[in-house]
């Protein structure tokens, strides 16, 4: 079949089939449909709940606004789609376009796009993490259990790592005047992501809204009681704290496993692919019918040096959605790349907290506007003498402002005045970010280029 | 009825929460929070409200789609084509 003959009868009654039910699936499904797409598509998700939206899970619902089982997403149209929910994926046969499930069935493709995000990263000791009373929290039954117990007044509630989502639980349980109990490895919350200037603003948040924060500690065991309950935690420094609530916050882990073998370019990085989110199979050639997006894929981005950037960001996992969906169904020449500018947003202890590009990259930061010590700035990250990345905190007018920088590379530090700067923002000094070769809780971007030193890539050809 | 509000865009202007008290609030100065799951009585307000977000950053549910909700396990195949 000549290809645009192939492409008039793929829009027609081509197969379409998705893996990963949520918010990236989602907004896939309605961007074929509203793009004329009229063949069978079918989404399969191993959640038993239609897709749903997960900020609210560590904000509005653990602070009693929301509800977990009413977060759903709304739907721009309808989809039309075969809802395959409650059903997990568990292999997928390039060569004969099928993915197998986990009920025996198999499901034939024509064009396939796997969206199936990350998972919470467990606390590692297994036996210590089924004890009663320990949560992580990245899916609605997540949140629903541990809204249930802290509705039923806990004596205290244990953070481990203070990421985005450990920051935003330990917010809520202080607004619901629960003691808290923070562990993070790094000498601040947030460093991982925003540095260790910005961190120290953060730790202070924490400190000043009651949060007992321990920084520059690991947890070494939780302790149960005689029923298999948590009762206490023990920290490296030698303290122990007593809790009966402990919620595993140290990121998360991409959902590849099921594509072990496949021949895809999937492992624990995630999956690459291109700026138009074709995967890549294991060799490092591009496919043409499986495509890839949201928390899962990683793809290089132009603006910072080609660098693979696996996001963990809501606005990614939308607009990366869009972006595969329409070259799916398009001819070569109409498919379009996903060149977005990373941005993220988080609240907690009532501070909007905002960010653009890639803070992560950073070497030093200036604070632009308004001031560390009110809480209320916009810092600049410079890489190599032009802007790259950029964080407000209550200050999210001016977050467009530097995205615009970013997308320019303008010069770091800005040539410019603006306006509310203080004498703290004459000069630049060292963002602190850490040693990135160590691992910290969810930085929510990943830096996933080629390393020469890694080298636990291992290729599992399909048909050896 | 669902929403949700995109807050890369939101620039916390608070339309929607003068509009619609009983959906979105400020918490704090700056930050959004809001139920993602309104009584139909809130329809109103929420139209409203979605109409005067100055950065359209606010999606409720097209008003044709909530019909087609997702089988749940085990009947998904009376939801085929
Ligand atoms: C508590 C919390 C708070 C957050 N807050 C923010 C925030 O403030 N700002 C922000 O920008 N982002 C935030 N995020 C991140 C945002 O929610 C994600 O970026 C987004 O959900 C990614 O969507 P996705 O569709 O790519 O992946 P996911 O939402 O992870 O969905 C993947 C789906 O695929 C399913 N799946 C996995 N494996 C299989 C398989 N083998 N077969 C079938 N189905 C499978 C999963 O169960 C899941 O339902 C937050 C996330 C969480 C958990
Ligand atoms: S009206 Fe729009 S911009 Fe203003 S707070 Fe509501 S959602 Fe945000």
């Amino acid at each position: 079949m000549a290809a645009d003959a192939f492409l008039t009868w793929l829009r027609r009654e081509g197969r379409i089939v998705i893996v990963g039910a949520s918010l990236a699936g989602l907004r896939a499904a309605e961007t074929l449909r509203d793009e004329g797409f009229e063949g069978s598509l079918t989404m399969i998700g191993d959640e038993p709940y239609e897709p749903y939206d997960r900020p609210p899970l560590s904000k509005s619902v653990l602070l009693g606004k929301a509800s977990p089982a009413h977060t759903e997403l709304p739907r721009r149209r309808p989809v039309d789609a075969k809802w395959r929910l409650g059903v997990a994926a568990t292999g997928l046969d390039m060569a004969a376009k099928r993915v197998l499930l986990a009920d025996g069935d198999e499901v034939e493709y024509d064009r396939l796009l796997i969206a199936t995000g990350v998972r919470a990263r467990p606390w590692p000791r297994q036996a210590e993490a089924e004890l009663d009373g320990v949560f992580v929290l990245r899916t609605r039954d997540d949140a629903a259990g541990l809204q249930r117990r802290l509705m039923a007044s806990p004596r205290r509630v244990f953070v481990i790592g203070a990421g985005f989502t450990g920051s935003e639980i330990a917010s809520a349980c202080r607004a619901r005047d629960l003691p808290v109990t923070v562990a993070e490895r790094a000498d601040a919350p947030l460093v991982g992501a925003l540095g260790g200037v910005v961190g120290a603003v953060a730790a202070e948040l924490h400190r000043e809204n009651g949060v007992d924060l321990r920084t520059g500690v690991m947890v070494t065991g939780l302790e149960g009681d005689s029923v298999g309950r948590v009762r206490a935690a023990h920290l490296s420094d030698g303290s122990t704290v007593e809790t009966d609530v402990v919620v595993v916050s140290l990121g998360a882990t991409r959902n590849t496993e099921w594509l072990a073998g496949s021949g895809l370019g999937a492992g624990p990085r995630g999956i690459a692919c291109d700026a138009g989110c074709r995967a890549f199979d294991f060799r490092g050639i591009v496919t043409d019918d499986v495509f890839v997006a949201g928390d899962v894929a990683r793809s290089p981005h132009p603006l910072f040096g080609y660098q693979f950037l696996s996001l963990e960001h809501w606005g990614n996992a939308v607009t990366q959605a869009e972006v595969a969906a329409h070259n799916m169904i398009s001819s070569s020449t109409d498919r379009r790349p996903h060149m977005w500018v990373p941005a993220f947003w988080s609240s907690q202890f009532g501070v909007n907290i905002k960010s653009v590009g890639v803070p992560s990259m950073g070497e030093e930061i200036l604070i632009t506007q308004g001031s560390l010590a009110e809480r209320r700035f916009t810092g600049a990250y410079g890489y190599q003498g032009r802007v790259i990345g950029a964080v407000t905190f209550d200050n999210s007018r001016w977050l467009q402002f530097y995205q615009g920088l970013i997308e320019t590379a303008a010069p770091f530090p800005p040539a410019f005045l603006t306006v509310d700067r203080r004498p703290e923002g004459r000069q630049p000094v060292p963002a602190d970010f850490p040693d990135p070769s160590l691992p910290t809780h969810g930085p929510t971007v990943t830096l996933s280029g080629y390393s020469p030193a890694d080298r636990r890539l291992v290729f599992k050809p399909a048909h050896p | 009825m669902r929403l949700v509000v995109d807050l890369n865009k939101c620039q916390g202007y608070a339309q929607c929460a003068f509009l619609a008290p009983d959906v979105f609030a400020m918490h704090g100065e700056e930050a959004l929070t809001y139920n993602p799951r309104v009584d139909e009585e809130q329809r109103e307000n929420v139209a409203r409200a979605v109409a005067a977000c100055p950065v359209q950053a606010i999606l409720a549910d097209a008003l044709d789609a909530p019909g087609e909700m997702a089988a749940a396990p085990g009947e998904e195949e009376s939801h085929g084509r």
